[in-house]
Order: C-alpha cells, then structure tokens, then sequence
C-alpha cells in the first residue's frame, strides 16, 4: 500500500489518479496515524518550501514521516516541492528544511525566465530501479524556481540543464525523489511511478 | 534543454468543450472528459480548462467535470473561472488541477494574486488577460487595454501595467490572449504578446487566433511566447480542416522550434 501524503499545500489527488492509471493500490494520509499502514510513501507538491513545511509540521507529519522513512526504511518518493525539503535549507523564503539529504536549494538566476515552466531533458547519471524504464535524455514536465544542489555528487541521479546544470533527481538509500512531476510527465512519468512501486531498496 | 509547449485549450460550458469566436457564439464540440482524454493519447503538452459561464452565472467552478477530466489527463493541468478565494482554489487544486487560472476576477480583486501564490507557491497562479488593440490614448500607452467578463467590459486598465502589477503580486504565467484575434484562425497578435513578453520575467502563453503551425511557430519565436494556447486548429467545427497535435509538433520541429519528442 502506498501512502500519498495529504497535505493542505499538496496536490496528492493528482499523483492518486496516475497510480489509479497503473493500478497500483494507493491511500491518502494526513495523519501519523494513517501513515503506519503504508509500506511505502509519496510526498508530493506544488506549493511554496515554507508553506509546505508549515502544512507539514501543523499536519504533526515531520516525525512520522522521519520515522517511518529512517528507523522502519520503507521506500520514499518526493515530487517537486518533496524533493526540496528533502534538503537542510532553503532560500525559498530562508527556511530550515528537513534535512534528510545533505545539501542546499537555491533560486534561478534573475536572467532566466522563472520560474521554470514546461518539459525539459533528464539525463541520467546512474543506473536505478526507480528510473530503468526511463530512457536517458527523456522529457519531464517542470514548474519550478527553485533547484537543490546536494552537497554528495553521489546523491545525483538525473540531471537537467537551465541555465546551470541541476539535479533532477536525487537518491539516497531508501529514498528517490524527482524534481520534475513524475506524475504530471505523460507516459515516461508514469513509468518513474511504477518503478518506485517495484522498488526494493 | 527546456522545450516549448503546445496547450490545448478547453471552454466548458455544463461539461462540454465549446468553441467561441471573439469570445462570442459558442458552438459544442465534445464531452470535455472524452476530448482529453484523446487529447492526452496525441501527446498534448498541457491542457487549460475555463468553465466559461462560473463567472457570470456567480456560481462555483464545475468540480465534477474538473474531477473528471483530471483522471484521464498525465499531463499538467491548469483551471480557471468562478474562483474567487484561495479556498476556491483549495478545492480546483485537490479535484486535480496543478495550476489556477485567475482573469476578471484579479482585476477586481489583485490581492488573490498574491494570496493565491503565498498559499501555493507562484508557480500555480497564471494571470490570464483579455487584452484587445484600442490606439495609444491618456492611460492606455501600449495602446492595449485589458478587458474582463468574456471581454465585455473595459478596464480602464493598460496591458502592459497590469501584466507587470500581476508579475509583482506573484503570479507565475501570463496568458496573452488577444480578444481582436480570438476564434479567427489568423494568427496570433504577435505585437501585443511580444510586448508583454518582453515587460515581464515569467514564462508567456500566446492565446487567440493559432489557425496554421506558422501561427504557432510566429507566436512562439517572434512573439516571444515559451508556450501556445490553441484550439480551433484542434477542433473547431468552423475551420474546413483540423490538425492534430503530431502533426502540430512535426511542423514545429521543421521550423525549428524545440518541441517535446513524440514518444512512439
């Protein structure tokens, strides 16, 4: 059973209807409680870093989560705004993030168009479960402004170029996360999905 | 490389897709669930709803149908009309939208711009405007003047100013649609979209008026747009010939213009 975790700032209905798609058993969960009978967990986003994490910790989230994710390992998934508060900080509006994966997220630069909005290439740095049905080079949708920056080149598993090289994808033992919205990414998102649903770690 | 994007565009009146021209006469079309869901086997890069009567008929956005057609789409989705508050957008959000379309009602009220993006980030408020040609005059210095309520009523307000305000308030695209060139199939305002793309810092959406893949191609190189509303070329009942999305996209790729690959 996947959990999708239901926040206010979230958008947990759309990465519900993909896995409907690929028929893969999903709940959405809003409480610690209800995070206890998932075998694996979706943080998804579309908000801002600070309303997220804000929503998070009203939502009593932050350590459930943390728990079920490093104490219990089940596999993780963070979409977009999930994967930024991966990370220990913030420049979208100077927070302290989660701090799961060492690192930072930092704003585009002003002479680019941002935020960043529409399909761009994800080159694949590494071999993965989550992505071995995601040909190299291919197309994901992208809404962002912000981007993380690990401090572990070894957490990089896709990268996209705008402007600077960024990563798309991180990974770090029992957790994925896309910048991209894997659930948003046509065809080659969903197969990112039910990778992640396959996924042993 | 960041590609440029294609977004079919959706006029629902009571669950239908409609097809106006200079936003008036609309005529039926199809099922909006049926129309996305073949639209997003094409390989549409997005896809924009307006439940088209909300506004006017004051009443909540059509949820179902929003619901609906959020289960056939993989593909980003953006919806506007009868929002009012950030929980109006709350709720278009969780029917499975990704992105909120404000227009006459931001006019009204800007403050839900801003409200809006700190409650879900800028990235999901798209400032949409009707914008159509009236002469340089006292006010008006870019000669475009913004109009609301299915281009009814005059704003007062100039085009350019209120892109610019809508950019600072934090919204994260602006829709350039030309009222002048809506439903006519004879190209995009070129002067008006480029003007705004030039004003602003967030990502444009030429709208009104795409009826060749010149069209599109002049809206996205010389009018400056990082994406494409159309429609009739898709499916209007008044054109002779519609053209599909993989056509769409070949004859992009042909004049150079960066579109996502077709997945076999």
């Amino acid at each position: 059973m996947i959990g999708i975790v239901d926040y206010r700032a979230g958008n947990a209905p759309s990465v519900g209807y993909a896995l409907e798609r690929l028929g893969i058993e999903h709940r959405l969960v809003a409480t610690g409680a209800e995070l206890e009978g998932c075998d694996r967990l979706i943080l998804p986003g579309v908000g801002a870093a600070r309303a997220t994490l804000d929503s998070l910790r009203a939502s009593g989230l932050v350590e459930p989560l943390s728990e079920r994710v490093h104490s219990d390992g089940i596999p993780f998934l963070g979409i977009c705004i999930g994967l930024q508060v991966l990370f220990e900080h913030s420049e979208e509006g100077d927070v302290a993030a989660l701090g799961w994966i060492p690192g930072t997220v930092r704003r585009f630069d002003d002479d680019l168009r941002v935020p960043q909005i529409g399909w761009n290439s994800v080159h694949l740095r590494r071999d993965h479960p989550v992505t071995a049905e995601f040909p190299d080079g291919g197309h994901a949708y992208f809404v962002n402004s912000y981007y993380a920056s690990p401090a572990d080149p070894g957490h990089v598993l896709g990268e996209t170029e705008y402007g600077v090289e960024f990563c798309s994808i991180v990974a770090h033992a029992n957790i994925v996360a896309t910048q991209f919205h894997a659930e948003k990414s046509g065809e080659l998102g969903l197969r990112i999905l039910s990778g992640f649903a396959e996924w042993t770690p | 490389m960041l590609t440029k994007r294609l977004i079919a565009c959706f006029d629902v009146v009571e669950g239908r897709v409609t097809k106006a021209q200079q936003f008036q006469d609309n005529i039926d079309v199809a099922p909006a669930e049926e129309l996305a869901q073949q639209l997003y086997d094409d390989q549409i890069d997005e896809i924009v709803f307006y439940d088209i009567t909300a506004s006017a008929q004051k009443r909540k956005i059509d949820l179902e149908t929003v619901r609906r057609v959020a289960h056939h789409v993989f593909v980003p989705f953006t919806v506007g009309g009868g929002i009012r508050t950030v929980d109006d957008m709350f709720e278009v959000l969780k029917a499975g939208a990704e992105k909120i379309s404000v227009d006459s009602m931001a006019v009204r009220n800007p403050g839900i711009i801003r409200a809006g993006a700190e409650a879900f980030g800028r990235q999901c408020i798209v400032l949409s405007t009707q914008v159509k040609r009236v002469g340089v005059r006292p006010g008006i210095p870019s000669g475009y003047e913004v109009f609301i309520d299915g281009a009814r009523e005059a704003t007062g307000l100039d085009a350019l100013d209120w892109v610019r305000r809508g950019e600072d308030l934090g919204a994260g695209e602006i829709v350039v649609n030309s009222i002048d060139c809506d439903g006519t199939a004879a190209g995009y305002d070129l002067e008006i979209t480029r003007a705004v793309a030039d004003a602003v810092n967030v990502p444009i959406i030429a709208s009104g008026g795409a009826g060749t893949v010149d069209h599109i191609a002049d809206g996205l190189t010389v009018g400056g747009a990082q994406a494409a509303i159309i429609s009739s070329i898709l499916y209007s009942p008044r054109l002779d010939r519609n053209v599909g999305v993989r056509e769409l996209k070949d004859g992009l790729a042909a004049r150079n213009v960066l579109m996502r690959p077709y997945l076999p």
